[in-house]
């Protein structure tokens, strides 16, 4: 039981991660691999607000909240804007780019050493018989909010019609009216705020903060994008959770647990050979 | 009065030319077609005019205003508005979300909701389909939901690229009924066709444009009547 709540609240913060990849792959049509480095310069934000300026949680995590925010719309505008038509291949290099970028930088302003940072005991709460640290309970109840949250306004909302219209056929939305780059730095925006999100859970399981620390989430997290699908939010919030899920049960039986990440990416190749869009991803023939 | 006036338009695919310096204006109130073979760069016309494809040189004007450098999608609050080639409605989206994405510079929505209605009274098939995805219409409602679409904005310079492809000599007439319907109600149509026989009979002007430039002009009346259009485009 605890295992699966365990795995849950893992899958969370791999959703919330994979958000960022496929509505950003979905609607700029580009792979950007820096994303994973944001959730790292959340967590920066996070120890830098709590334990140098001594801070609560709260102020933590809205700063975390908006540097990321800020981080993914400078990141858009600086880097990847000026190459809007160029080769994919010359895009992604540059995400890669951007990625070490943000790992150096952090290495020069922190070092290398990875620094502990607390955010606070919870404790735990009875549910069904086991017991579960209520910072699970937090980030599986905050997830699924965020989630909905965003399914709705990408459903319901001009702006996140707007999103969708972008996503199928960029030039038609612009007949309609909507400023492309205007909704290229929205969807940036969201998925930088999500990671965001995803680095306070992340801190609460894992208390340590390093130059590296957004690398293997990210990796990870776009692992379940591709498995959901790539540019499917809904894709992405299965195959994240999918994902949490294997993992923690893996971690949890003596047998296998030194293969967890091999048997994550070995799911990665089987759903692709068998279903080569991901589970939710979807087939379109490309129009002559 | 001039509504829209291209002068000396040119536009480059790399480095081959695909309009050389092409000369063309609209009236207010005319319906005017560009006709022209596979190539002859109809839909590069139209796409450089929205900004979907950069001007390499030339200006064009709308309404005394040069919109060269405005962004396209500023030019859809000014009344220009566009029924693409292929339609390109958005597939994954359903009849009701396209056409709210058609009136997406539209604030108004008591206004809103009242065009969507009327076009559904107009086109009852839509109204049947407007829960689902539009990737699941035919090509002839497809190509009435891209009308409808076009004009959620209140457009009053309707520009539209090849309507009448892919469908049944039936729809083509429905298709064509239609335009003529929009432009008594005082839009200015800018039409782009392959059926100039179509086309040239609904038109006040025409142009014949030929690989990058134009080779023609004049009344439509006229040109229906010219001989080497005959010979070339209407096939008698």
């Amino acid at each position: 039981m605890s295992v699966l709540f365990d795995g849950l609240s893992l899958g969370a913060i791999y959703a919330m991660i994979a958000l960022g990849y496929t509505m950003v792959y979905g609607i700029a049509k580009m792979l950007n691999f820096a994303h994973g480095d944001i959730i790292m310069v959340g967590a920066y934000a996070i120890y830098t607000t709590m334990v140098f300026w001594g801070k609560g949680l709260w102020v933590a995590v809205i700063g975390a909240a908006v540097l990321c925010t800020l981080m993914g719309i400078l990141m858009e505008k600086l880097a990847y804007k000026p190459l809007r038509g160029a080769s994919p291949l010359a895009v992604l290099i540059t995400a890669i780019g951007v990625s070490y970028l943000l790992q150096s930088l952090a290495q020069l302003i922190f070092g290398v050493t990875p620094r502990p940072v607390n955010l606070g005991s919870f404790g735990s709460v009875e549910i069904l018989g086991a017991s579960i640290p209520v910072s699970t309970v937090l980030t599986l109840v905050i997830g699924a909010v965020l989630m909905a949250g965003l399914t709705l306004f990408v459903n319901k909302t001009n702006t996140g019609r707007a999103m969708q219209a972008v996503s199928e056929d960029r030039g038609a939305a612009q007949l309609m009216g909507v400023n492309v780059n205007f909704i290229i730095m929205i969807t940036f925006a969201i998925g930088s705020a999500l990671a965001a999100a995803a680095s306070v859970f992340y801190l609460m399981q894992i208390p340590l903060v390093e130059p590296l620390l957004g690398s293997m989430p990210g990796i990870k997290a776009f692992t379940a994008a591709v498995i959901g699908g790539i540019g499917s939010i809904p894709g992405a919030m299965i195959g994240g959770v999918m994902l949490g899920v294997i993992e923690k049960i893996c971690l949890s039986i003596d047998a296998i647990k030194d293969y967890t990440t091999a048997i994550e990416f070995g799911l990665l190749i089987l759903i692709l050979l068998v279903r080569p869009i991901g589970l939710l991803g979807k087939k379109r023939r490309e129009k002559v | 009065m001039e509504m829209l006036k291209v002068e000396n338009l040119q536009v480059y695919y790399g480095v081959i030319c695909a309009l050389k310096g092409i000369s063309f204006h609209v009236d207010q109130g005319e319906i005017v077609s560009l006709i022209g073979a596979n190539g002859a760069g109809k839909t590069t016309t139209m796409q450089s005019i929205m900004g979907l494809i950069p001007i390499k040189g030339g200006t064009v004007t709308y309404n005394g205003q040069v919109i060269n450098r405005v962004p396209g999608h500023k030019l859809v609050s000014r009344g220009m508005s566009q029924v693409p080639e292929g339609r390109r409605v958005f597939q994954d989206l359903t009849v009701y979300e396209n056409l709210v994405l058609g009136a997406y510079t539209q604030k108004d929505k008591a206004q809103i909701r009242k065009d969507i209605d009327e076009i559904y009274s107009r086109f009852p098939r839509l109204g049947e389909r407007s829960r689902q995805v539009a990737g699941t219409l035919s090509g002839g409602e497809q190509q009435m939901l891209a009308m409808g679409r076009a004009m959620m904005s209140h457009p009053k310079l309707l520009m539209l690229d090849e309507p009448s492809m892919g469908l049944s000599p039936l729809l083509v007439d429905q298709v064509f009924d239609i335009i003529r319907d929009y432009h008594r109600q005082g839009v200015t149509v800018l039409l782009v066709e392959q059926n100039a026989k179509k086309a040239l009979s609904i038109s006040d002007r025409a142009y014949v444009l030929e690989t990058g430039s134009i080779a023609l002009e004049g009344a439509a009346e006229d040109l229906l009547h010219n001989e080497s259009v005959q010979k070339a485009y209407l096939g008698e």
